[in-house]
C-alpha cells in the first residue's frame, strides 16, 4: 500500500511487538514472515513450546474467530493456514525433542457414501494450527475403518464428516457401534457438515455437533480439557 | 436460432424451474455413496420419470441428472472417464420429455462443482477446471440440452471457469451459487459480489442467481440483495424445502407445500424471474408453487419482516452486504510485503 509500511524490520521489534506482528502476519497468511518470526523467537531463546502456543496457536484463534462470525471466509483461513504450517515445520522437530505436552490427537473422516471433504479438510488444517495432531482418514469411511484407526492410533477424539442428508444418518452407526463394544465414553465424538445441527447431534448421541472448523477447535480444546481434568481428579 | 429459454423468457415474466433431484431419487432407491449419473444408463427409467414428475408438476425447466458428472466428481466412483457420456445421456433422456411435454419446456444441463479448491490454496488450476468443465459441456450438448445449468457453486474462479468453458461449448446457459456462510458462499461471495462478477464476464449467463444454501428465507434475501444491485438480467431463486430435521434415522426437509407456495410467490415478489426447488422439494411442492404462482397477483418487494414471518427465521444475522459488511477488524499494523 503505502511505501512506510514496506519497511518493518521483523528482527528490529522486541518480543511483544514481534508477537502481534506474527498475530497480523498470520491473519494475513504471510508464510515467509511466519517463518522468519519464528526462527527470531528461537534465536532468541523462546521454547518451541512457548513460540507455537503463545503466538501461532494464539495468532490461530483470531483467525478462527473472525472465521466463526463470517468476517473471515474459507480462502483467508486456508492462507492462514498454510502460513501457519510454515511455522509449524520448524517447530515440529523442536517440539519432539524438548518433549513437549501435545494439545491431543484426533482421527477425523467424512462418513460411508459422503465423499465431500472440504469441510472436513478444513477442520483438520484448523485443528492443526491450534495443535492438534491430526489422523486424516479421508473420505467414505465405513465403521471398521474408524474402528481400525481409533485402535491403531488411541486419539482424544474422534471427528465425524457428512454433507449430504443422505449420509449423515450413518454417523449413528458408528456411534452405535462403539456403545455396543463399550468404546463409546474412550473417546470424544464430535461431528460437522453442512445439513447437521445440534439437535441432530444429541439425538445421534455425540457429544457435540460443531458448526464450523472454528468451533470445531474450541469444542476440542474444552472437551480436551475437561477429560484431563477428569482423569486428573480420578487418578 | 434462439435457444428455447431465451424464448420463453421473451414472453413470460416468470418460469417455474424443478425441485430436488438428490431427494427424489434417494426415495427411488439410490443409496447414499452411488453416483447417480450412474442411473442415466442404469436405470434410465427412474430418470425419466424423475423428469416427467417436473413436467407433470407444471415446470418450465428441469434440470438434467448430471450434476456430479464431472470429471473430478466421477473419479471417486472410478468413472472419470464417464465425464462426457453420462452427461450426454442425462440430456438425451432429458429431451425424450421435453419434447413430449406439448408445450416448451427447457432441458437445462445441470453442471455442479468440481469439489475442489483452487490454486495456489488447493490443487484445481484454472486451465484444469476449464477443460473439465468443457468435456461435460460438450456432452450435454451432444445430448440435446437447450441450455447449460451451472449451480451450487461457492468460488467465483470456479464459476468464471465455468462460464469460458461453456463458451468453447458454444452454449447458452444460466449459473447459481449457494450462498451457506453467514449469507456469502462458502468462499465469501457476496450476492453483490455475484452480479458484478457476472456482469463483468465476456459471456454473461442468460440467467444468474442462488440455489440450496440454507433455508429459503436466507435464499431470498439473497434474491433481495441481487435486485438491489439493480440487475436487468433475470434471477434465479432455487431454496431448499425448509431445512432438514432428522427423524427416526432418516431426514426430512421442514417444508411443507404450502410453505414452498409462499416461498414461490415471495421469489417473484423479490425479483426472481426463474423459480424452484432445491433439496426437499418434491413434485407436491411443485404443484401448489405453480398454483400460487399462476393465482396469486404479484405484490410489492418484500421486507425482510415480512419474509421471516412467512417462511420463518434466518440462519445469520446479516448477509454480508449493506452498513453490515464485515470487514477484517484488526487494524493493520503493516506487512513488510507491499499490497
Amino acid at each position: 500500500m503505502s511505501d512506510d509500511q514496506d519497511d518493518i524490520i521483523l528482527a528490529d521489534l522486541d518480543d511483544d511487538e514481534l508477537v502481534q506482528q506474527m498475530f497480523d502476519d498470520l491473519y494475513d497468511g504471510l508464510k515467509e514472515e511466519i517463518e522468519e518470526s519464528v526462527n527470531i523467537l528461537l534465536a532468541r531463546g523462546w521454547q518451541p513450546y512457548e513460540i507455537l502456543t503463545e503466538a501461532l496457536v494464539a495468532g490461530m484463534t483470531i483467525v478462527g474467530k473472525d472465521f466463526r462470525d463470517g468476517i473471515l471466509f474459507v480462502p483467508e483461513v486456508l492462507l492462514a493456514a498454510n502460513a501457519m504450517k510454515g511455522g509449524m515445520a520448524i517447530l515440529k522437530p523442536l517440539l519432539v525433542e524438548t518433549g513437549a505436552p501435545k494439545q491431543g490427537k484426533m482421527v477425523i473422516g467424512t462418513v460411508k457414501g459422503d465423499i465431500h471433504d472440504i469441510g472436513k479438510n478444513l477442520v483438520g488444517m484448523m485443528m492443526e494450527g491450534a495443535g492438534f495432531e491430526v489422523i486424516d482418514l479421508g473420505i467414505n469411511n465405513a465403521v471398521d475403518s474408524y474402528l481400525d484407526a481409533l485402535e491403531a492410533e488411541k486419539p482424544d477424539i474422534l471427528g465425524m464428516s457428512a454433507l449430504l442428508t443422505t449420509t449423515m444418518p450413518y454417523m449413528k452407526v458408528v456411534i452405535d457401534t462403539l456403545v455396543e463394544k463399550g468404546m463409546r465414553d474412550d473417546y470424544i465424538v464430535l461431528v460437522g457438515g453442512a445439513p447437521l445441527n445440534e439437535e441432530f447431534g444429541r439425538a445421534i448421541g455425540a457429544d457435540a455437533y460443531c458448526r464450523d472448523a472454528a468451533v470445531a477447535v474450541e469444542t476440542a480444546k474444552s472437551f480436551v480439557a475437561r477429560k484431563h481434568n477428569q482423569a486428573a481428579m480420578r487418578a | 436460432m434462439t435457444d428455447a429459454l431465451s424464448r420463453l423468457l421473451e414472453t413470460r415474466d416468470w418460469l417455474m424451474a424443478d425441485g430436488a433431484t438428490g431427494t427424489n431419487l434417494f426415495n427411488m432407491g439410490l443409496t447414499s455413496g452411488d453416483a447417480p449419473e450412474m442411473w442415466n444408463e442404469e436405470h434410465p427409467d427412474r430418470i425419466l420419470s424423475l423428469y416427467k414428475s417436473a413436467v407433470d408438476a407444471g415446470s418450465d425447466i428441469f434440470l438434467t441428472n448430471s450434476f456430479g458428472g464431472n470429471a473430478s466428481r466421477l473419479k471417486l466412483h472410478g468413472a472419470e472417464k464417464r465425464a462426457r457420456e453420462l452427461s450426454r445421456i442425462s440430456a438425451e433422456l432429458g429431451r425424450q420429455i421435453a419434447d413430449k411435454a406439448g408445450r416448451t419446456v427447457v432441458v437445462a444441463g445441470s453442471v455442479g462443482p468440481t469439489g475442489e479448491i483452487f490454486a495456489p490454496m488447493g490443487p484445481l488450476t484454472h486451465e484444469v477446471a476449464v477443460e473439465i468443465f468443457h468435456e461435460q459441456a460438450e456432452g450435454l450438448k451432444e445430448g440435446g440440452a437447450d441450455v447449460l445449468w451451472l449451480e451450487t457453486i461457492s468460488a467465483p474462479e470456479e464459476y468464471r471457469a465455468a462460464a469460458e468453458a461453456f463458451a468453447l461449448a458454444g452454449m447458452p446457459w444460466c449459473g447459481t451459487m449457494s450462498f451457506d456462510t453467514a449469507g456469502r458462499t462458502m468462499m465469501g461471495v457476496t450476492s453483490a459480489a455475484m452480479v458484478d462478477m457476472v456482469e463483468a464476464l465476456p459471456n454473461p449467463p442468460l440467467a444468474f442467481g442462488a440455489n440450496c444454501g440454507t433455508g429459503a428465507s436466507d435464499l431470498l434475501r439473497t434474491v433481495l440483495g441481487f435486485a438491489a444491485q439493480g440487475t436487468e438480467r433475470p434471477i434465479i431463486a432455487k431454496g431448499n424445502a425448509g431445512i432438514p430435521k432428522y427423524h427416526d434415522g432418516h431426514i426430512h426437509y421442514d417444508g411443507t407445500p404450502e410453505l414452498m407456495a409462499e416461498y414461490a410467490v415471495l421469489a417473484r415478489d423479490a425479483g426472481a424471474t426463474i423459480i424452484g426447488g432445491c433439496c426437499g422439494t418434491m413434485p407436491v411442492h411443485l404443484e401448489h408453487m405453480k398454483r400460487a404462482l399462476e393465482t396469486r397477483p404479484r405484490g410489492p418487494r418484500p421486507t425482510l419482516d415480512q419474509i421471516t414471518s412467512l417462511l420463518g427465521g434466518f440462519t445469520s444475522t446479516g448477509d454480508g452486504t449493506g452498513d453490515d459488511a464485515a470487514a477484517p477488524r484488526r487494524s493493520r499494523r503493516g506487512s513488510r510485503r507491499g499490497e
